[in-house]
């Protein structure tokens, strides 16, 4: 083969390792450039939702479920690590740790009965646990202040040295969402994530082929509920304030949106998605007042017109394109 | 081998088998036929553990196994093909023959999330394994196409690959031939022959005659939810009971 084939074929073997890593230098360069703490605020955000959405992408796009109650344990992390840091005195690492098992437990309780259900019961299910969740943060106002949010949680720190700036914060953020994302390409090239993939594309013949298909559903919402958890426990950190507004139904619903718009069962897609959503508002002013409405539309109009999500339905269409155009030349 | 015992399985009253008994051995490939509504495809979902017999049990190399959930019963050994092919459309050709090896578990989540050479090596070898069934079925091209754009013969290669790569002690086959035209079909009586030749144990579900008669050691007849004929094809061919279940009781074409 000639080199040009050569150079394509070697982009294509290491297409997942070459993204990651100029994705990294990207990432590592640019605030150095462009650091201002408005875009670095805003990317961060998109870094937390990334581990979020990609939980979320692994339990829709890949398992083929669907759980509309994400924000809840996107919650759990973040107001389990403030209470923790700040009624209890716990340390901040340790405090993630803690409240990631603890959420992880609480999504097996809920997962153990609630996966028994398909569709539009399972959605119900977890929209439910989500407005459970988002009652007790609003009511039990002692331990979580309430609608008027929960202040001054401490930054994450080694020793004396803070995490406080928005440019350190930058790099932690985006350190924890590449590790999450190359954990997530991981675990779709194994066996467990074909697993997935054949649970979601027919459960009886999944079965056939030894998978415990019921096991399986339930680790992977466990999974993805860690994620989430681990990304409320940096929002927290991060933004150094929680409120019940960041966890209700719409933030999952979001959270779904996200994962629809980047491409269901892409792992690159998760960052898209996220970056997207959470990127436009901010550009186009009506976004500001209508935001739910346009999300609706744009779900509405990925799902007709690109049933796969934007990034995997636009990649299949330029193959198409491409190997029409090889095809008149040849 | 496997060995089926007085099974009975009713739906809402009506039995859809009824006392059927019958034992496959080792090496050999048994046919189950029968006209449509005679309760084949009951009889294998009572054999995979998709369906749970109402009473009889079903023992597999001397273990009974009635009753046992569908996955376990597949890492016992038993590897199935679908009549309406159930093939994963996401995923392609080679990650559709890759999950046909997930029956030899020794997967954990964390090992997949972290991938430890360990891991990397194991999925190495699976990969090794999945390209050789790939190539027995003549598929290696093919290996990276998402199935939903294959042609129907070659999905029904696909699905038979993936019955086969992990080397199961036996593989049922419901209905391998239907929809295939003739030359095709001249394939898969090959494929099943190369099988049988290796010492693999088969059960063949399937309505061609044809197939059925080249192929099998042994054949038993179903009708209306009972076992009315066992024997070499050539006896049952000739089994006046076997006429009469297919061609009608009016006896006018036998």
């Amino acid at each position: 083969m000639d080199i040009h084939d050569r150079i394509l074929y070697f982009l294509d073997l290491h297409r997942n390792g070459l993204t990651v890593l100029a994705l990294s230098l990207l990432l590592a360069v640019y605030p150095l450039a462009y650091g201002n703490p408005y875009i670095l605020g805003l990317t961060n955000l998109i870094g937390i939702y990334t581990i979020v959405v990609l939980g979320l992408n692994l339990f829709i796009g890949y398992a083929g479920q669907i759980s509309l109650g994400h924000a809840a344990f996107f919650a759990l992390g973040a107001y389990g690590s403030a209470v923790l840091t700040v009624k209890w005195g716990v340390w901040p690492w340790p405090a993630i740790a803690l409240v990631a098992l603890a959420t992880a437990m609480i999504a097996l309780l809920v997962g153990i009965p609630a996966l028994r259900l398909h569709g539009h019961y399972l959605a119900m299910a977890t929209l439910g646990f989500n407005i459970v969740i988002y009652t007790v943060l609003v009511q039990w106002d002692e331990l979580t202040g309430g609608p008027s949010g929960f202040a001054g949680i401490p930054a994450l720190s080694f020793g004396a040295w803070q995490f406080d700036s928005d440019l350190k914060l930058h790099y932690l953020v985006w350190s924890a969402a590449l590790i999450c994302l190359m954990l997530g390409l991981n675990l779709v090239r194994s066996g467990v994530g074909r697993g997935l993939a054949a649970l979601a594309g027919d459960e009886v013949a999944a079965r056939s082929l030894g998978v415990d298909t019921r096991r399986a559903k339930v680790k992977v919402f466990v999974l993805s509920a860690v994620l989430a958890s681990l990304a409320g426990s940096l929002y927290a950190h991060t933004f150094g304030f929680v409120s019940p507004d960041t966890f209700g139904i719409f933030a999952s619903v979001d959270f779904v949106t996200m994962v629809v718009v980047g491409g269901l069962g892409s792992v690159w897609g998760s960052l898209f998605g996220a970056a997207l959503l959470t990127w436009l508002p901010e550009f186009i002013d009506v976004f500001e007042s209508y935001k739910d409405i346009i999300h609706g539309l744009i779900l509405v109009l990925v799902l007709l017109f690109l049933p796969k999500g934007l990034v995997t339905g636009l990649i299949d269409l330029s193959r198409v394109r491409l190997a029409r155009w090889r095809q008149r030349r040849a | 081998m496997l060995d089926v015992l007085s099974v009975c399985r009713n739906f809402g009253g009506l039995p859809a088998l009824s006392d059927v008994s019958f034992s496959l051995q080792r090496g050999r490939v048994t046919a189950l036929i029968g006209p449509n509504g005679a309760g084949k495809t009951t009889m294998i979902n009572c054999i995979t553990g998709v369906d749970i017999p109402d009473a009889g049990r079903v023992d597999f190399a001397g273990e009974d196994i009635t009753g046992l959930p569908a996955y376990q019963v597949a890492r016992l050994g038993i590897s199935r093909t679908f009549q309406n092919l159930k093939l994963f459309p996401r995923l392609s050709v080679i990650d559709n023959v890759l999950c046909g090896l997930t029956v030899q578990g020794g997967q954990s989540m964390l090992g997949a999330l972290l991938r430890p050479p360990r891991v990397r090596n194991r999925e190495r070898r699976l990969r090794l394994l999945a390209m050789a069934a790939l190539d027995r079925f003549g598929l290696t091209e093919l290996a990276d196409w998402p199935v939903d754009v294959l042609a129907y013969g070659d999905r029904k290669r696909v699905e038979l690959a993936r019955a086969v790569v992990s080397e199961p002690r036996l593989i049922l086959l419901d209905e391998p031939v239907a929809g295939l035209n003739h030359e095709e079909t001249s394939t898969v009586a090959k494929e099943i022959r190369a099988l049988r030749a290796q010492g693999y144990t088969l059960l063949l579900v399937e309505h061609d005659m044809d197939l059925v008669m080249r192929v099998s050691d042994h054949v038993v007849v179903l009708d209306g939810g009972r076992c009315i004929a066992g024997g070499t094809p050539d006896e049952v061919r000739r089994n006046p009971l076997v006429l009469e279940a297919y061609l009608g009781r009016t006896g006018a074409m036998a």
